[in-house]
């Protein structure tokens, strides 16, 4: 199942694992920074424990000549800082890949080369040196350029003592000369995989990306409580909400966050939160009050694995129900999933337009995979003309709740024109007082349900990825675009495609046809009941031949959905 | 008073006759009016229960949210526009009970905002449940036996977390509680009014005649500005002063500590996103071989 040799794949796969606070996420902050100033393409993703010292904890490092940006269980080399992270890893390793490290358990499943981290990094002045040790074997193995990783290493810790930065180039230089040794005595052989263009590219990572597309989005408002693992879009517009003019507030609940939200857009900003399931779950009520009050809203929902506190740090697609259900009552909302981290810029950006332009609540749904993983883009495109809100200057007559063929009323706020601005969680009247006339009430339904149809035509389409008429289809949502993507390329079939929706609620009418229309499909989702595939059952009656799910709070790899397609589609692959 | 613009006809009121938010709604429209507010100018936030009703009786801008939920959307309010004056109102349960998380923590933040409390000590909406300032062994179709738990002082509890303005009223009288709520207005900061308000259809026991019997206003040579003092006379219970214990102007409100205002008073919805500051932004983040790096 392992396919080519690594040479021909072009591409190398490095995995560094550790105890948490032993310094895995420098080494891949070190390596990857030095990867991409040669000139490679570098994917990488992590798989951590919820806690702060101990357990083991591993990166991935993808470093290819050619755009690389998914998950996969390959692994050509490994640095294990103990000896427990190669048990932690046992099932990506396989009997070519090299593990380096301290007393390596010796196994059958892998290569094992014995290398007294510890002890160098003592020799060298003091255990933390493992790290800048470790990455300089790396480097050295693969005969990298001297004057690369020492830039790298200058810059890492330019806020440093100069002390700190000379002993760390010493340190990087015993690894470096330890790395070339072993590459002479032939006791490890690998080779930098060939490069390809050399353009500069942004390297971001999905927490970035979101973050990013709010602000492109205009959000001037974030609210929200810290929950693994959506806590780096808060830490993100913290860090920048000055430069951008973005009242950040760390609420005391998601309730509060939530209701922040909803106050904020009423007086005219554009607000977010950032969020968990378990969060979320808070949240519900403020959503039902989105809905209620007309209020735009936009809510990042980052997944992991539940119910309850569940697998605090890993990953799951498990949230879409709730998302979906989540609030009492009915009304309109749209639901966003991005399958990477271009479209995490975009939909993070569309969330604020669509919120606003239909006085719904929107809910971006990311996960914990998606948060940590960076890789390569070209570019993330600016919006032509600076978002501007779909408000109005109010007359002395205005009631908010105008009922309207649309369903989408005039949304005026406080203090800006001659009108009053009234909203209520109630059920209400055109000017938002209070009601109990029942007729009135079955208006006011009508006109916030409309709104559902107007925003379903807008619908962002769902990609076909693959030969037109490919009798069978990969079926998958949000952050699975890019494994899909690659798993499906790899196996070079041409009956097979692979079909992702970026926007899941409501859905994209467009391929329904042709959904329906596909012999064999074939539903791709990290949760256990397959919750995006119910929905399309329930909303246009599609049925599965095949499932391939997961819920072990990893995402997928290549590998993995690789080995799921060959067992249901046997038969001949064309290379 | 004639004319008051924040009066409102044709609302079909569903207070109970007699019942001591008829005069809080008074007090409110006459202190913005004294104050030559604008309707328009003006954001009532409310919860949920018959005191969060006032917002449909009066004419100014309204949030009629969630119950409890007041304070949070009130305090984002007045954050993205603080040209506008906020006062986020609703009963004893609503703000103590259900909000009392966001209470606390609405107070720590100290938004330029006026916080008014119907405390009638019992729940009407619902006809007749303990709230949070319910006296022990009061009695009700829950509370069979009688409460068995101490009531919150909201009081006290305000002044422990700093509250930059404390006051108390009490709805039989509109004037003395206009002045009262006039002040709060016109402070720089959080300000609690907590209104002591008769129910008069589910509290038989604090009547009119209970709290006119129980309260006093605090004498004119109260210092305002001592919070040891303030504490002391908010903890009073066989008699219960009214008026303001603690004030105190000058600290920083959640708008001004928010950062966004400091060379610009333009409120957020005038605002665009700068997009040159973005690219600049997101170009942090494109790798530049090396080559191009040396000398850098």
């Amino acid at each position: 199942m392992n396919g080519k040799p690594r040479a021909e794949r072009g591409e190398l796969a490095v995995v560094l694992a550790g105890e948490a606070g032993q310094g895995v996420q420098a080494v891949e902050s070190l390596l990857s920074e030095a990867f991409r100033q040669e000139g490679y393409y570098v994917f990488s993703g992590q798989e951590f424990m919820s806690r702060i010292r101990g357990g083991s904890n591993s990166s991935l490092l993808r470093v290819s000549g050619r755009p690389v940006r998914a998950w996969s269980d390959r692994t050509d080399i490994c640095v294990a800082f103990d000896e427990k992270a190669v048990r932690h890893l046992a099932k990506r390793l396989q009997p070519e890949t090299y593990v380096l490290g301290d007393g390596v358990p010796v196994g059958e499943g892998w290569r094992s080369i014995d290398i007294p981290l510890r002890k160098l990094a003592k020799d060298a002045g003091e255990s933390l040196f493992v790290n800048t040790i470790s990455a300089g074997i790396l480097w050295g193995i693969l005969s990298g350029r001297r004057e690369t990783i020492a830039g790298v290493i200058r810059r890492f810790f330019s806020g440093k003592k100069p002390q700190v930065v000379d002993s760390n180039l010493a340190a990087a230089e015993i690894g470096m000369k330890l790395g070339q040794e072993l590459k002479r005595s032939g006791q490890v052989s690998l080779e930098l995989p060939p490069l390809g263009d050399r353009r500069g590219r942004l390297s971001i990572n999905g927490t970035e990306a979101v973050s990013l597309g709010a602000i492109a989005g205009g959000c001037n408002f974030v609210s929200a409580y810290p929950m693994s693992p959506s806590t780096g879009v808060l830490v993100f517009l913290a860090k920048h909400g000055r430069d951008f003019g973005i009242i950040v507030e760390q609420a005391e609940d998601e309730i509060s966050a939530a209701n922040m939200v909803l106050g904020a857009w009423y007086a005219g900003a554009r607000g977010m939160t950032t969020t968990s399931g378990g969060g979320f779950d808070l949240m519900t009520e403020a959503v039902s009050l989105s809905g209620m009050t007309e209020t735009p809203m936009v809510v990042h929902l980052a997944q992991r694995p539940g119910p309850a506190t569940g697998l605090p740090t890993r990953t799951e697609q498990g949230d879409l129900n709730l998302a979906l259900y989540g609030g009492h009552g009915e009304f309109p909302r749209v639901l966003l999933a991005p399958g990477n981290l271009e479209q995490a810029y975009a939909l993070a950006r569309e969330a604020f337009h669509l919120a606003d332009a239909f006085q719904v609540p929107v809910i971006l749904l990311t996960d914990q995979y998606l948060m940590d993983s960076r890789y390569d883009v070209d570019d993330l495109p600016l919006p032509a003309a600076p978002a501007e809100a779909a408000i109005v200057q109010t007359g002395p007559e205005y009631g908010r709740y105008a009922i309207t063929e649309s369903g989408v009323s005039p949304r005026g706020i406080p203090g800006w024109g001659e009108g009053l601005v009234g909203v209520d969680s109630d059920e209400h009247d055109e000017s938002g007082h209070i009601t109990e006339d029942l007729d009135l009430r079955v208006r006011m339904v009508d006109k916030r349900l409309r709104k559902l149809s107007l925003v379903a035509e807008k619908a962002l389409s769902a990609e076909w990825i693959g030969p037109e008429e490919a009798p069978n289809v990969v079926v998958c949502w949000g952050t699975a675009l890019e494994i899909a993507r690659e798993a499906v390329a790899g196996l070079g079939r041409r009956d097979l495609a692979v079909l992702h929706f970026r926007q899941v609620f409501p859905l994209p009418e467009e391929m329904r046809r042709r959904l329906e229309q596909a012999d064999c499909r074939i539903l791709l989702e990290g949760n256990a009941t397959g919750q995006f595939g119910e929905l399309l059952r329930q909303c246009w009656g599609i049925d599965w031949q095949h499932r391939i799910l997961k819920y072990n709070g990893l995402m997928f790899s290549i590998e993995e959905v690789r080995a799921g397609l060959r067992k249901i589609l046997p038969g001949e692959e064309v290379e | 008073m004639s004319g008051n613009p924040f009066d409102l006809d044709g609302q079909d009121i569903a207070w109970c006759p007699g019942c001591g938010n008829f005069a809080i709604l008074r007090a409110v429209k006459d202190a913005l009016a004294d104050l030559d507010l604008l309707p328009r100018e003006v954001v009532l936030v409310s919860g949920i229960g018959q005191a969060a009703k006032l917002p449909h009786y009066l004419a100014a801008n309204f949030f009629n949210g969630l119950h409890g939920r007041a304070l949070p959307v009130a305090t984002a309010i007045k954050s993205v526009n603080p040209s506008l004056t906020v006062i986020a109102e609703s009963g004893d349960g609503d703000m103590y009970g259900e909000g009392g998380n966001h209470f606390i923590h609405a107070i720590r933040r100290n938004p330029n905002i006026t916080n008014i409390i119907h405390d009638n000590m019992v729940y009407g909406l619902t006809k007749g449940q303990a709230s949070p300032t319910s006296r022990r062994g009061f009695q009700t179709p829950v509370q069979v036996h009688g409460v068995a738990s101490d009531p919150i002082n909201p009081l006290t509890l305000a002044l422990s977390l700093n509250a930059s303005f404390v006051a108390r009223a009490f709805a039989g009288d509109i004037p003395g509680t206009t002045a009262i709520i006039k002040k709060a207005i016109l402070h720089r900061g959080y300000a609690l009014v907590d209104i002591f308000q008769p129910c008069v259809t589910f509290n038989r026991v604090n009547t009119f005649a209970w709290f006119k019997e129980k309260t006093y206003y605090l004498e004119d040579a109260h210092d305002v500005s001592d919070r040891a003092m303030a504490f002391q006379r908010a903890a009073e219970s066989d008699r219960l002063p009214l008026g303001i214990f603690f004030a105190e102007e000058g600290r920083p409100t959640f708008a001004e500590s928010a950062g966004v205002f400091g060379e610009d008073a333009v409120p957020l919805f005038r605002r665009l996103v700068d997009s040159e500051r973005l690219g600049a932004l997101i170009e942090t983040y494109r790798g530049k071989p090396l080559e191009d790096q040396k000398g850098s």
